[in-house]
C-alpha cells in the first residue's frame, strides 16, 4: 500500500507512469514477455528501454547473431585506416546487467499468430509482443554473379560492420599504389544515404596520404549524389581533386568476382583491383518470414505511433526494415529513435492503454571527410495524423555549412553517447 | 481510500491520468535527446549534459538557438533541430531534464 505522501511525490515525476501502472499490474508482477530479434541500433535500444521504462516489469529476450555490437556509423574510419574495428565494437554486458536475456543465435522463422520465433538451433521462443529489428538483406536477384557463398570474400560489401569492414580495409592495404578501387552504389532507398559518399572520402583520404597514384571509380545507379551533395562535391573537387571518377546513372547488374569486374545494365564493364559491391537492399529476411513485408516486396509498413506492423498485429518493426516516412533516413540514429517510440508504446499497450498520439523523432548523421573534418545532416519528424505518417517539420533540419573540425569532435562524442544510450 | 489519496490533485484541476500522460509525453519527447545527450540527460564527455539543468535555462538556450541570438557556443545542429519542436514541447522536455538527477560518472 502506497502512502499518500509517496503517491503525490511519485505523481510529480516520471514514476507517475509506474504508479498508475500498478493499478492494472500488481506490484512486482511481470507485464509479459517481449522477444527482440536483432541487436543493432534499433533492437538493442528497444530492449534497453523496455527494461528501463517498464521498471523491469517486462521480460525481454534479445536474439543476436554476433557476440558484440559493431557500429556501422564510424565504420568508414576503419576503412580509411584512422580507427580500428575494436574502436567501434561494444559488448552486450550493459543489457545483461539490466536483466535482458541475451541469446546468441539466428532467428529463422516467425509464427505471427502464435507469436513464436524459431531459432536455427531449434529453440522456440514465445512472447506477447515481438520486435523485429533485422536491418537489411541484399537483393541478389537484381545483381547476378554473387550467389556463391564466398562471393563477398572477393568483392566485399562492408555494408554490415564487422569482418566485412576489416576485409575491405585489408584489400585496400594490399592494393598496389596506382591501383583502382571501384565502388558500386545501388538505387535509393538503401541503408544510410550519405554512407557511400563518406566511404569514398575515406578511401580518398587513405590514397592521398599513402597511395597517391591510385584512383577511385564510383558506379552510382542514382542520377546524383544522394545526400549532402554540395558538401561531398566540395571535398571531391577540393582536397581529393583528381582522385575520384564519379559516374552517375551507372546501374551495375552483373559482377564477376574472379576478375573483379562490374557490368552495368548498358553493358559497360569496369575491372578493379578492389571492387566494393553494395547490392540493392530490402528488410532483413526474418521480416519476410513474419509476413510483415508489404511495400514493394522490400519494406515493412508500420503504424508510427507504435512501430507495429500494419499487417501483423503484435509484431513491431524498427530501423532500416521499416518503410520510412518522407525524407526519413535509414540510419542507426533513426533506428534508435524508432526504438524509444516503440518501447514507450509497447509499455502502454501491455498496460491496456493507448500509445502517445504525438511521437517526435530527430535524426543526426555525421560524415567524416577525412580523419578530423566532419559534415552533418539533421532532420526532425512529427506524426501527421491525417496521412498516418511521420513528416519532416517544415523549416527544421539542415546540414553543415562546410566540413569542420569542431563537428569532428562532436561526431566522436555523439558515437560514445549513442552507444551508451543503445547498450548501457 | 484511493479517492481520498487523489483528492488533492483533483482540487488542482489535474486528474492523475492527465498528469501521468503528460509525464510520459515529456519523457518520450526527451527520449529523442538522449541519443546525443545521454540517457536522462547524463551525457558522456563531449556533449552538453542536461540532467538537473534548470528548466528556465534550457528553455532560454533553446530560444536563443531558435532565434539565432545565441552567442559564444552558437551550436552546430541544435539551431536546426530546435525548429522541429514547438515551444510547448521544449518546455516539457526542459521540465523533464530539470527533474533528473545528475549521475556520477557522467560529465
Amino acid at each position: 500500500m502506497r502512502t499518500r505522501r509517496g503517491f503525490i511525490k511519485a505523481a510529480g515525476a516520471t514514476s507517475a507512469l509506474a504508479a498508475l501502472g500498478r493499478t492494472t499490474a500488481a506490484h512486482g508482477q511481470s507485464l509479459g514477455r517481449v522477444v527482440v530479434v536483432g541487436g543493432g541500433y534499433g533492437g538493442a535500444t528497444v530492449a534497453r528501454y523496455l527494461r528501463l521504462w517498464s521498471e523491469g516489469k517486462i521480460e525481454v529476450t534479445l536474439v543476436e547473431r554476433e557476440p558484440a555490437f559493431v557500429s556501422c556509423p564510424l565504420s568508414g574510419l576503419v576503412i580509411g585506416g584512422s580507427k580500428r574495428i575494436e574502436d567501434i565494437t561494444v559488448g552486450y554486458d550493459g543489457l545483461r546487467k539490466l536483466g535482458v536475456k541475451m541469446i546468441r543465435g539466428e532467428a529463422m522463422n516467425v509464427d505471427a499468430d502464435k507469436k513464436t520465433v524459431t531459432l536455427r538451433d531449434g529453440q522456440v521462443l514465445s512472447c506477447e509482443r515481438l520486435v523485429l529489428s533485422p536491418g537489411i538483406d541484399f537483393m541478389l536477384g537484381d545483381m547476378t554473379g554473387l550467389n556463391a557463398p564466398d562471393a563477398f570474400e572477393h568483392v566485399p560489401h562492408a555494408w554490415h560492420a564487422g569482418p566485412q569492414t576489416v576485409l575491405l580495409r585489408k584489400q585496400l592495404e594490399h592494393m598496389k599504389d596506382g591501383g583502382v578501387y571501384t565502388i558500386t552504389i545501388p538505387l535509393a532507398p538503401y541503408r544510410c544515404s550519405p554512407a557511400p559518399y563518406e566511404r569514398i572520402c575515406q578511401v580518398a583520404w587513405y590514397f592521398r596520404n599513402r597511395k597517391p597514384k591510385s584512383k577511385i571509380i564510383v558506379l552510382d545507379a542514382n542520377e546524383e549524389i544522394q545526400a549532402e551533395k554540395q558538401l561531398f562535391q566540395a571535398a571531391w573537387n577540393g582536397p581529393y581533386k583528381g582522385l575520384i571518377d564519379y559516374r552517375p546513372n551507372s546501374n551495375v547488374t552483373e559482377i564477376d568476382t574472379a576478375t573483379r569486374t562490374a557490368t552495368t545494365d548498358l553493358g559497360d564493364k569496369q575491372q578493379a583491383d578492389v571492387l566494393n559491391v553494395i547490392p540493392p537492399q530490402r528488410a532483413g529476411f526474418i521480416a519476410q518470414k513474419a509476413g510483415a513485408i508489404n511495400v514493394n516486396g522490400r519494406w515493412c509498413e508500420v503504424n508510427w505511433l507504435s512501430l507495429e506492423s500494419t499487417t501483423r498485429p503484435g509484431i513491431h518493426i524498427l530501423g532500416d526494415a521499416a518503410f520510412p516516412g518522407p525524407a526519413m533516413p535509414k540510419s542507426g540514429h533513426m533506428a534508435n529513435q524508432h526504438a524509444k517510440t516503440a518501447a514507450a508504446a509497447i509499455i502502454e499497450l501491455m498496460n491496456g492503454r493507448q500509445p502517445s498520439p504525438t511521437p517526435v523523432m530527430s535524426n543526426t548523421c555525421y560524415s567524416f571527410i577525412d580523419d578530423k573534418n566532419v559534415i552533418h545532416v539533421t532532420s526532425t519528424h512529427t506524426y501527421d495524423a491525417a496521412e498516418k505518417t511521420m513528416k519532416a517539420v517544415p523549416g527544421s533540419g539542415g546540414t553543415s555549412a562546410a566540413a569542420n573540425e569542431l563537428e569532428g569532435k562532436y561526431a566522436f562524442a555523439w558515437a560514445k553517447n549513442i552507444w551508451h544510450d543503445v547498450l548501457g | 481510500m484511493r479517492l481520498r489519496l487523489l483528492a488533492p490533485l483533483l482540487v488542482l484541476g489535474i486528474t492523475p491520468l492527465a498528469h501521468a500522460q503528460e509525464a510520459t509525453l515529456a519523457r518520450n519527447l526527451a527520449g529523442a535527446c538522449f541519443s546525443c545527450h545521454g540517457t536522462n540527460g547524463n551525457a558522456l564527455p563531449g556533449m552538453a549534459p542536461l540532467a538537473g539543468r534548470p528548466k528556465d535555462e534550457i528553455i532560454r538556450i533553446m530560444g536563443e538557438f531558435r532565434s539565432g541570438a545565441r552567442t559564444g557556443e552558437r551550436g552546430t545542429l541544435m539551431p536546426q533541430i530546435v525548429k522541429g519542436y514547438t515551444d510547448a514541447q521544449v518546455a516539457l522536455i526542459a521540465d523533464y531534464f530539470s527533474k533528473q538527477k545528475p549521475e556520477k560518472g557522467a560529465q
